[in-house]
């Protein structure tokens, strides 16, 4: 089982906290804190696998985490799950982002956060792994948005509009992309 | 209308959207909590607005907020109860936007609710007709959404209800649909444990479900049930293992590989199984994940050796150790058995997997270094030989860069250690806890020192001195966590190796000398100052061996005492007082009168200090002790001696406690501990203004929680309701912290809790201290002389350069060493004391207990799902709620309910007594309502909701499940069902022909029987396997016993040495009354037994029989019948008949008469053999039964179907309804005394020729007995019957070959009925 998936910068600043056991908000900061102290003191060419802080887990539970970039991606396992696939899981994920929003980069992350969840559910559901092909879970992801579109119609319009204008001044945020590393591929 | 509509969208242009929130939060950077709270107070506006799309838009941006808070770093309260308010007034604008018709909407709505709804959220309640609607949604995309959000807040109460619905989801046509309900049955099994059971066959058919995706999700709920209960999924291997050697999903197969791993450990023959697959998949995958897998199952499952001990005893001491010191080779070729050749293979890949570890470890992918080292501390457990060949390379690992690394290699370190290496590796690991940043890893170091030199009860440490001093230079860390793990260690050794304790002594009163340095180190509970606790105990309970006992007593009131934790504070007084008998009895004995009272002058002078004391303990003795003095010195003034009595305060020696002992003081006779002794105290909690808070001076010390009652379940669940409500109503109550709560707290907790917080009222002014903290270890040297760590080694390292020249004469008693090769002397005559236990304590050496938390969800699923699918396991079916009567309906008479039979059916929980009619009753019912439902839902064309699947057809679950897959309009289904079986039946012949694991196991060792010659292994083997599975593995532990104790016969040498191992083991005593126990081990060579009889036979079909019974229920008997296919034809159709009694009738389907019989859910290939399992309800078990019964079958081959019938007769013995209960002799004396057992009866026997002891175990086995106690050839046995009968037994052998039984029991005509079987029993021996 999963017991939680966290991405967030290399200063800290949760970019997705996703829980599948219940902390209240106060713990959930807590526990973002905690573990970024523990990964971020790390170097890169460390192993990837740490165990859990005091907050998250216990024994049986383990952090498996990768660096893309300016974005750590964690996930906090226990002992049924492979410690390597769920490496490849976090590869998986980060590749399907980066084919739904092009090249992502931590700026898509921060302004679209729902859409990010939404990839999320195609891979993890109540913190099992749910699918893990990537042709599959695009298409679903595809279907839906297909979906979205087609109930947004017309009326949609002048707020699509709106948001366009508003969208052209975006900040000036370093805008690096998460460079996909070319790993040996899991399947 | 209209024009609202477009007011709306213009709206909405205006409205800030997420990204607007985001790109406003970021710059407003500094003042974001006021940003936030404004934007908040807009959300609310929003919210409550008609537009779905606003609102569907303002959650959205909440959504957002649960996550944003984090990067607002919000940390004062403020923002953080905002966040506890959010939930609770936006909770329900959740619930509408989900409740959204659009998918967009909704999909907002359910991720809010996926963040931010738990268990807890009261609002779930009102979600469940919605999340129904959604999950039976036609549109596949929103019954996967609701499906996911519910995956994430399931309550108890959802799970209930909507179980039902997801089973029938778990046969949608649609894959995608299929495959989230089924990951979510394993969210609804944890909340909704009745669930499971009804499921499982469901969920184990779609392990073979065609889309891979499906399967995937089977395979992983199934693992995540079965890490936790592997038992009751044993008879899924088959199926797995068809599985792991036909797929080629990697993340499927590590997680059937790894669910094996969970397996094996229990059935022994899987892992001979398992080996060929393995290896090949070791040699053949790319994927290191699962490589890594493989080789973990291999050595977690214990695999290679499993195989490898099969062998026989011998090869075993030959085997393993000088193997695995070789590098991989080709196993020797052995010609000459083709069984050992097979071990040998086991062996090898073992080998393999430990060679293929050291490359993981030698790699430089740090990734696979640490999976390699983690591998190796599962062989640890098991083969600590074979790791320890590998010691560099772990040693080289503690030097790793790698945090995560060195914790690993720590972890083996444990398993490294020997008497001889043993100063070495802690010397090695001291310089890391020097070198060492941050305090989680040197701590972890200090701790790991600490076990590696406790383990075995001190086994591997030869200088007790240099242990000493190796505590007390760990005494130096800084900040570390484990103050309190080293003074018990010093604590334990000072008091139990006798020998060291005035070595002890000394090197304590040292620390004392030096208190200043250790309470420089920030006071604080656990931190290092404990280790003051333990000097001062020692000092003062061993003072003869204080070079200085007035300067050590001194050394005790300087410093800042007073500001070391209050426990600490009250040891210190007490010791300083035993400290100061023994020197005024020293100066008594050297008649120094004067020195006498020079003495208790300083005491009463210094010890007014803690008087001042805010710790009620430290003052109470200090005032005590104070009064005391005052009086000893008017006697001393008076010139009268004081010491005797003085020293008769702290007489007597104190022992140390087995750990367990406590637990083990036997229940004296007539105490009832869960009686209450007062009358339960009323309801007011308002009463709770306690005596305690009276008294208590102490402002901190109110949280004293009232005394814990032990209240029943239902009056706790009033109590939680009206807090619940009370909550609710309270509108300064903010959040729900009912989880936080503690419920009761361990007087210890409380203890440390108070002595904590008193500590932290006194005002510690940090003092910068000049000295190093460095110095101790090296000050400690310099004032007294005594050598430091690695002179001992030395020391050592001489002595066994001696001891090689010329050995002779060691010192040691009572200790045990198992490593023969360590022939390192002890340097003292070291004498460790056995701990203590209560009189008339038992001793058994496996308790097993669960060790699981007691609110683990998990518990409740150790579910047998073997059992037959019955009445109880119903799975809740929607129904319209009454409001008012949920509650009640549990509390209603008999009578009314038989009244009014629908009403039973409104909640699942209380369903279970029905009788058929009433199930009649409600199949009407419900056709009627379907057929509402149908006309309303005929464009969704969803599945049935309710109708086939919930009926609780026994044995025929598949069946009907398949109809509902394909769409099969019900009314068809009374004509369509048995074709669809007989096609089911075809269709899943292949699986349920594996099905049984016995089975599947016996084929395998069938196959190989005749490759194998060693003749006595076959014989056992195949005998072993015609029994059912759990007395396989029952039996063939005993067999593995057998052959440890021949094994040990022959090593005699070693025999006693293990022997010898286990008394030093401390908590032993010599067992009292574990005969029982001890008799089969007595016994080891009974012949194996079958257990199943004949059924019947044919020339096409041979039938064998079995009982089996269900402590759970009293009235029903399982007969599981094998039926042996003996032609080369087909036999299908078959039925199963019996010609009811009035005692005894065969549980048939719903609405069956007694003429139908039950179908065998199977066909029967040529020369194929599976079981079926029929049902039979039993009134009175008092009379043993036949029935008579026919099988009908057909029998198709080319030339066309013949239908033949077989006659038999099933008989039920008394003896098949007896549960094998054990039960001790205690029990077993005041059942008999009780005059409960009225019922009594007697028989003789011949025993012929036949040992008295195989006689003795046949009748146990077949009758179901255990031996309460047996002395030479009298035995007395116990059963109990699943009514409930009490059966006593003593059963003698008479010097005239005969036997002579006598029973007793609570009806009569069982015991003398059951005594005949016993005679008829016995008599088959002769």
């Amino acid at each position: 089982m999963i017991k939680a998936i966290l991405i967030f910068n290399n200063h800290g600043k949760p970019r997705l906290a996703k829980f599948f056991t219940h902390y209240n908000e106060d713990e959930q900061q807590q526990i973002i804190r905690e573990t970024f102290h523990l990964v971020s003191k790390r170097d890169d060419n460390v192993c990837n696998f740490l165990e859990g802080g005091t907050l998250i887990g216990g024994a049986d539970y383990r952090l498996v985490y990768r660096h893309y970039a300016t974005l750590y991606f964690v996930f906090c396992v226990d002992s049924s799950e492979s410690e390597l696939g769920i490496l490849d899981l976090i590869q998986v994920f980060v590749e399907t982002l980066d084919k739904c929003f092009e090249n992502v980069c931590e700026l898509d992350l921060i302004f679209h956060i729902d859409k990010v969840h939404y990839i999320l559910g195609e891979l993890v559901m109540g913190g099992m792994v749910l699918e893990t092909n990537m042709t599959e879970i695009l298409t679903r992801i595809e279907e839906q948005n297909k979906i979205e579109k087609q109930e947004a119609g017309i009326s949609a319009a002048p707020a699509r509009a709106a948001a366009a204008v508003k969208n052209i001044n975006l900040p000036n945020i370093s805008t690096s992309n998460i460079h996909l590393p070319n790993l040996p591929s899991f399947k | 209308m209209a024009l609202k509509k477009v007011k709306g969208s213009l709206e909405r242009v205006f409205e800030k959207n997420l990204q607007d929130l985001v790109r406003g939060i970021r710059s407003n950077k500094d003042n974001e909590a006021k940003y936030i709270a404004s934007c908040i107070e807009e959300i609310k506006n929003e919210l409550k607005q008609d537009n779905m799309a606003v609102k569907a838009n303002a959650v959205a941006k909440l959504t957002y907020k649960g996550e944003g808070d984090a990067e607002l770093d919000v940390s004062g309260a403020d923002g953080l109860q905002m966040l506890g308010y959010d939930i609770s007034w936006a909770a329900f604008n959740i619930i509408e936007v989900m409740s959204s018709s659009k998918f967009t909407y909704k999909r907002i709505g359910y991720l809010a609710a996926s963040q931010c709804f738990h268990e807890g959220t009261d609002v779930l309640m009102l979600t469940t007709n919605m999340v129904r609607k959604d999950v039976n949604s036609a549109q596949q995309y929103e019954a996967g959404l609701s499906m996911s959000g519910l995956a994430c807040f399931t309550s108890p109460d959802l799970a209930r209800d909507l179980a039902n619905d997801l089973m029938s989801l778990m046969a949608s046509t649609k894959p995608y649909v299929r495959k989230k309900a089924v990951l979510l049955m394993y969210k609804i099994f944890l909340k909704f444990p009745e669930a499971l059971r009804p499921a499982f066959p469901r969920l184990k058919a779609k392990l073979e479900d065609p889309d891979p995706g499906v399967q995937s999700a089977a395979v992983n709920v199934i693992c995540e049930l079965a890490r936790q209960n592997p038992k009751n999924y044993l008879s899924l291997a088959p199926l797995f293992f068809k599985l792991m050697t036909t797929s080629t999903n990697n993340w499927m197969l590590i997680k059937i590989i790894k669910l094996f791993g969970a397996l094996t450990p229990l059935e022994p023959r899987l892992g001979k199984k398992l080996l060929e697959p393995l290896t090949n998949l070791i040699h053949s995958t790319s994927a290191m994940s699962l490589l890594y897998e493989c080789i973990n199952t291999v050595i977690s499952g214990d695999i290679g050796f499993i195989v490898f001990r099969n062998a026989g005893p011998e090869r075993i001491n030959t085997g393993t150790t000088s193997r695995l010191n070789i590098d991989p080779r080709p196993p020797t070729p052995v010609g000459i058995y083709d069984v050992r050749a097979k071990h040998e293979r086991g062996l090898s890949v073992f080998i393999l997997c430990v060679q293929k570890l050291r490359i993981l470890i030698e790699d430089s992918d740090q990734n696979l270094k640490y999976l390699g080292l983690l591998a190796m501390s599962k062989i640890l457990k098991t083969h600590p030989k074979s790791v320890q060949n590998h010691k560099d390379l772990i040693l080289d690992c503690l030097d790793d860069r790698d945090e995560s690394i060195r914790l690993r290699a720590l972890d083996l370190l444990y398993g490294m250690v020997s008497k001889k290496n043993l100063m070495e590796i802690v010397k090695k690991l001291m310089v890391h806890v020097d070198k060492a940043e941050g305090s989680v890893y040197r701590d972890e170091l200090l701790s790991k020192i600490i076990q590696i030199c406790s383990q075995n009860n001190y086994q591997y440490i030869i200088n007790f001195e240099w242990y000493i001093s190796i505590l007390v230079e760990l005494t130096r860390i800084e900040g570390t966590k484990h103050g309190h793990l080293i003074a018990s260690q010093m604590l334990d050794v000072a008091i139990r190796v006798k020998a060291i304790q005035p070595f002890a002594c000394k090197q304590m009163a040292q620390l004392l000398e030096n208190t200043h340095l250790l309470v420089g180190t920030a006071v604080q509970a656990n931190g290092i100052c404990e280790v003051l606790y333990a000097a001062a105990w020692i000092v003062g309970e061993f003072p003869q061996h204080l070079l200085d006992p007035r300067r050590t007593l001194e050394s005790m009131f300087y410093g800042r005492i007073t500001s070391l934790p209050g426990h600490i504070q009250s040891i210190y007084v007490q010791n300083i007082v035993k400290l100061y008998s023994a020197i005024i009895r020293q100066l008594e004995e050297e008649e120094d009168r004067e020195k006498c009272q020079e003495t208790t002058q300083f005491m009463l002078d210094k010890l007014p200090q803690f008087t001042a004391s805010a710790h009620l303990e430290v003052q109470e003795r200090a005032c005590c002790i104070i009064q005391l003095l005052k009086y000893v010195n008017k006697l001393l003034e008076k010139d009268v001696s004081v010491a005797e009595e003085l020293t008769g305060l702290f007489d007597g020696e104190l022992n140390p406690v087995a750990p367990k002992a406590q637990k083990k003081v036997p229940v004296p006779e007539g105490l009832d501990l869960d009686k209450w002794i007062n009358s339960p105290p009323s309801d007011d909690s308002d009463e709770e203004v306690t005596i305690d808070t009276m008294f208590i001076h102490d402002a901190n010390r109110v949280n004293h929680t009232p005394a814990y009652e032990e209240l029943s379940e239902e009056e706790l669940e009033k109590r939680r309701a009206a807090r619940r409500e009370d909550q609710a109503n309270n509108p300064h109550y903010l959040k729900d912290d009912k989880r936080s709560k503690p419920k009761k707290k361990k007087l210890k907790d409380l203890a440390a809790e108070n002595s904590q917080m008193s500590v932290d009222n006194i005002p510690v002014a940090e003092i910068d201290l000049s000295v190093p903290l460095h110095v101790p270890g090296e000050t400690y040297t310099e004032i007294s002389g005594i050598s430091v760590t690695d002179e001992y080694m030395k020391k050592v390292n001489l002595q066994t350069k001696k001891k090689h020249r010329k050995r002779h004469k060691k010192g040691k008693r009572g200790r045990h060493d198992s490593h023969s090769s360590d022939d390192i002397p002890v340097a003292h005559k070291v004498d460790i004391i056995e701990e203590e236990m209560p009189e008339g304590a038992e001793v058994s050496d496996h308790e097993h207990e669960d060790k699981r938390p007691a609110d683990d969800p998990h518990r409740a699923l150790d579910i047998d799902l073997e059992r037959p699918l019955d009445e109880r396991d119903r799975l809740p079916v929607r129904e319209h709620y009454e409001v008012g009567t949920g509650l009640k309906l549990s509390d209603k008479p008999e009578e009314e309910e038989k009244e009014k039979p629908r009403r039973k059916h409104r909640k699942g929980s209380e369903e279970k007594a029905k009788g058929k009619k009433e199930g009649k009753d409600k199949d009407k019912k419900k056709k009627k309502k379907k057929s509402h439902e149908k006309k309303e839902s005929i464009l969704t064309e969803k599945p049935a909701e309710e109708a086939p699947t919930e009926e609780p057809n026994l044995l025929g679950e598949v069946e009907s499940e398949e109809i509902k897959e394909n769409g099969v309009l019900e009314k068809e289904e009374e004509t369509v069902k048995v074709e669809e079986s007989a096609t089911v039946a075809a269709s899943q012949d292949d699986s349920q022909k594996m099905d049984d694991i016995s089975f599947w196991l016996t084929k395998d060792d069938v196959g190989t029987k005749k490759e194998e010659d060693s003749i006595k292994q076959n014989s056992n083997e195949a005998e072993e396997t015609e029994e059912p599975t759990h007395q396989v593995s029952k039996k063939s532990k005993k067999e593995k016993k057998a052959k440890k104790e021949k094994k040990k016969d022959k090593k005699k040498k070693h025999h006693v040495k293990e022997e010898y191992e286990e008394m030093g083991n401390g908590e032993e005593a010599p067992p009292p009354e574990d005969s029982a126990a001890t008799n089969q081990e007595e016994t080891p060579e009974i012949p194996p037994m079958p257990c199943y009889k004949l059924l019947a036979e044919n020339p096409s079909i041979k039938m064998t029989y079995q009982t089996r019974i269900d402590a759970n229920q009293s009235h029903q008997v399982v007969v599981s019948v094998i039926f042996c296919n003996l032609t080369s034809s087909h036999l299908k159709s078959l039925e199963f008949n019996v010609l009811d009694s009035l005692n005894t009738k065969l549980v048939r389907e719903i609405g069956a008469t007694s003429h139908d019989g039950v179908k065998v859910p199977f066909q029967l290939p040529p020369g194929a053999t599976n079981e079926g399992q029929f049902a039979f309800t039993v009134s009175s078990i008092t009379m043993s039964q036949k029935l008579r019964g026919t099988l009908t079958y057909v029998v198709k081959d080319d030339e066309g179907s013949t239908s033949e019938k077989l006659d038999f007769k099933v008989h039920l013995p008394i003896s098949s309804y007896m549960i094998a209960t054990p039960c001790n002799s205690d029990q077993f004396a005041r059942l008999l005394s009780g005059g409960e057992l009225t019922g009594k009866a007697s028989v003789t026997a011949q025993l012929g020729d036949a040992e008295f002891r195989e006689v003795l175990a046949r009748i146990c086995f077949y009758c179901h007995l255990v031996v309460v106690e047996r002395v030479e050839n009298t035995v007395s046995l116990y059963s109990k019957s699943i009514q409930g009968h009490h059966i006593c037994i003593l059963m003698k052998a008479m010097p005239n070959g005969s036997l002579s039984v006598d029973g007793k029991s609570s009806d009569s005509s069982l015991i003398s009925n059951l005594l005949d079987e016993i005679r008829l029993l016995s008599k088959d021996s002769t």
